[in-house]
């Protein structure tokens, strides 16, 4: 039993805290510090100062440009952008997308593709749900169909997160509808330009706009977009949902958010002394302590076992849930703790001068509503209990 | 960063484990465990002559271990067996002997067995609520839900020595024990001391008795946790095997959810217990140990009361095996602090 890094390790985290500290621009910190909108322009231009330094592909090996980090460096990564009020990479084309062309990919998809993931030149969305598939994803109707070099797709996604920034998403569609749904998929990449394509926005519980509704009628792409074999999607869309579960946990986010609930709960009053000092409200913030200790550890120990077998395990599922349970905790915790404060709808107050919350703690009801999705989106807490009961208990 | 026993441990684990499943099946513990003295005094020296305690105390007081990896490996694997025998109150009384610089010989091999005696009725945890006064060597007060004491051959009794708190040695037979069973098995006692003669062992020993209550705690945990492990075992294996509606009740989602929920809590239970085991010793020891004993307490209540109702009636009865893990996760809560004594103390502290 050791929990400590090694020398190595820690020499990589000050590295990583140098570089944050002196290539971060102000307002893309503060735009994180302080929620507000993260514009395209501003992940383009995070992700081009990553890409500069060669740590854009985070899970990427070195061959395809990738820093070529395993499961402990891209922790501290994490760890240390989070600390750092950087941005989370969007991780369409990073780290979902990139893998997938990794692993299944020709060589000339990947040669065609993969830098211009890195370089910023393509913004991928996701094409995954659809209003009829959530949770049972292989339950998918979008259709398409093979007619000579061309595939014909007709369909809608949804939950597209971003496409409104898109200039391509990969599809997961159905093109065998006569046999079992797992075996009658395939993985398509599109261009959000050909004729045929729609992006209608949906407007978010909290007023914000991040997903959108994709349809797709007769869309026509060329059959070399296909990616992997015909109907092997199913096995493309299950590696990508492993990559898409490191760093699930959201450890980074959750310290941050309770370093945050504890500033504010000494900078309030109520009772006419600092809300830190109510029982009550210490006593909900040291229990979310306690469970973000314990969960710092169970990431850990996770982390050396994907560090050991070469990939994260069905345990990583664990961390979905309780990740998810302990973030959306904290940020009730700050909604509670600014109380009627927390209630402005987001920018109606802008062009006064009169604040009603802290500094920096502006549209907390709008991130506790929109952190609820947490819990619903990457395979929804309930469907990780359901792989858990699989895997881990063989039920 | 290594989450892997070392060697030692791995063997210390394993021979433990053969040893207790072999030689304390949960019909012979729960025979030792619920009628007097309330342990198996030969399976005891049994136990010590496998070096169980040896392992509690670091080199230069005798032992061979006294890390708080080497307690959590110990103290897991007693409780997978939930092992009634008195090595908690051997493992404080070591802690103290250790920082008294004392020679613990006879408690290491097992010949002598201590207990220690820290909460009072009113003070159960609190050490600042101590009432047991020291006065020119002699001891008087009582101290109540003493574990181990129905056992003991010598009591560390801590006493408030004018301003100060202080533990002294105190001989069973210079005080009244009253022994008695415990609900989840094994025994404890209220020990009464008058005038009782006492050899003073720590003045000033406010720190010692907080590390030796920590090293308790990671004790406690570790106990909880293997017992935790087995019982939910148990309780998944109980699923698929049960049929109602014509099919095992494991097939049902409501009940696969709660047990996969139970495995949560196991795991961060598991984590929590090794942050505190690797702080044990240092200056956060105290934080991290309030802050385990708090999770166990609360993942333990969740095990212990999910097992019970999902196995149904089975486990409403005596003869079950895992009513009695259940019985023993949910009672560790009362020793040593239970979840909002701790609770407390980290919400002060932040």
């Amino acid at each position: 039993m050791d929990l400590n890094f090694t020398p190595e390790e820690e020499a990589f985290r000050q590295e990583v805290r140098d570089f944050f500290a002196e290539n971060l621009p102000d307002d893309i910190r503060d735009a994180v510090k302080n929620g507000g909108e993260l514009t395209k322009e501003i992940m383009e231009r995070y992700h081009a100062i990553l890409n500069k330094k060669g740590w854009l592909g985070t899970t990427w090996p070195k061959e395809f440009g990738g820093p070529g980090w395993g499961p402990v460096e891209r922790h501290i990564f994490d760890e240390e952008s989070c600390a750092a009020y950087a941005p989370r990479i969007v991780p369409f084309g990073l780290s979902m997308l990139g893998p997938v062309l990794q692993k299944f990919g020709s060589k000339e998809q990947q040669d065609y593709y993969l830098p211009r993931i890195l370089n910023g030149d393509d913004w991928w969305c996701q094409g995954y749900s659809e209003p009829g598939a959530g949770s049972d994803l292989a339950s998918l109707k979008t259709r398409a169909v093979r007619d000579g070099d061309e595939w014909v797709i007709n369909g809608q996604k949804t939950w597209t997160t971003l496409g409104q920034h898109a200039d391509w998403i990969f599809c997961l569609v159905r093109t065998d509808p006569d046999v079992k749904q797992q075996e009658g998929i395939s993985f398509i990449l599109v261009d959000m330009k050909t004729p045929g394509v729609e992006v209608r926005p949906i407007k978010l519980i909290e007023g914000g706009h991040e997903v959108n509704e994709v349809f797709f009628t007769d869309v026509r792409v060329p059959y070399k977009n296909l990616v992997g074999e015909e109907n092997k999607g199913w096995t493309i869309a299950k590696y990508l949902l492993t990559h898409e579960r490191t760093g699930i946990a959201g450890v980074g986010f959750s310290m941050l958010e309770l370093e945050e609930v504890k500033a504010l709960a000494k900078k309030i009053t109520r009772n006419g002394k600092p809300l830190s000092e109510d029982p009550l409200f210490a006593a909900r913030v040291a229990q979310a302590e306690i469970d973000l200790e314990a969960m710092k550890l169970t990431n850990l120990r996770m982390l050396f076992t994907a560090q050991k077998q070469g990939a994260p395990g069905p345990e990583t599922s664990i961390l979905k849930i309780k990740g998810t349970v302990i973030n959306q905790e904290l940020k009730d915790l700050r909604r509670r703790a600014l109380g009627p404060s927390a209630a402005p709808f987001p920018g109606s107050l802008s062009g006064s001068n009169l604040d009603v919350a802290p500094e920096g703690h502006a549209n907390n009801a709008a991130r506790y509503f929109n952190n609820r999705k947490t819990s619903i989106f990457g395979g929804s807490n309930e469907i990780q209990r359901n792989i858990l009961t699989k895997t881990m208990l063989g039920l | 960063m290594n989450f892997d026993l070392t060697d030692d441990r791995q063997m210390l684990q394993d021979s433990l484990r053969r040893y207790l499943a072999d030689k304390y099946p949960v019909e012979h513990r729960n025979k030792v465990a619920y009628a007097e003295p309330f342990h198996d005094d030969a399976k005891w020296g049994e136990l010590t002559e496998l070096g169980a305690l040896f392992a509690l105390a670091p080199e230069d007081a005798g032992g061979m271990g006294g890390e708080g990896f080497d307690i959590s490996v110990v103290f897991e694997e007693l409780g997978r067996v939930i092992c009634p025998e008195p090595v908690l109150g051997a493992l404080m009384a070591s802690r103290l002997m250790t920082a008294a610089g004392a020679d613990q010989e006879a408690l290491l091999s097992g010949a002598t067995k201590y207990a220690v005696g820290l909460g009072e009725l009113d003070a159960p945890y609190d050490l600042d609520g101590i009432a047991t006064v020291a006065r020119d060597g002699k001891l008087s007060g009582r101290k109540s839900l003493v574990y181990g004491g129905q056992a003991a051959d010598v009591f560390l009794i801590a006493a408030k020595d004018g301003d100060a708190l202080a533990v002294y040695e105190v001989q069973a037979s210079d005080v009244s024990v009253t022994g008695y069973g415990l609900m989840d098995g094994a025994g404890a006692a209220e020990v009464v001391l008058e005038d009782a003669p006492g050899k003073l062992l720590l003045a000033d020993a406010g720190a010692a008795i907080e590390d030796a209550v920590n090293a308790g705690i990671v004790a406690l945990c570790s106990e909880a946790v293997g017992a935790m492990d087995v019982l939910h075992k148990m309780t998944v294996e109980y699923l698929g095997q049960r049929k109602q509606f014509g099919r095992p009740i494991g097939t049902f989602q409501v009940l696969q959810h709660r047990a996969v929920d139970m495995l949560t809590e196991i795991e961060q239970s598991r984590s929590i217990v090794i942050k505190a085991a690797a702080e044990l010793g240092g200056p956060d020891a105290s934080r991290y140990c309030s802050m385990a004993k708090n999770l166990i307490g609360r993942a333990g209540r969740l095990v212990a009361e999910e097992a019970i109702q999902m196995h149904g009636g089975i486990a409403m009865t005596w003869e079950y095996p895992g009513s009695h893990y259940a019985k023993r996760i949910i009672m560790i809560d009362a020793q040593l602090g239970d979840t909002d004594y701790h609770l407390s103390r980290v919400a002060a502290a932040a």
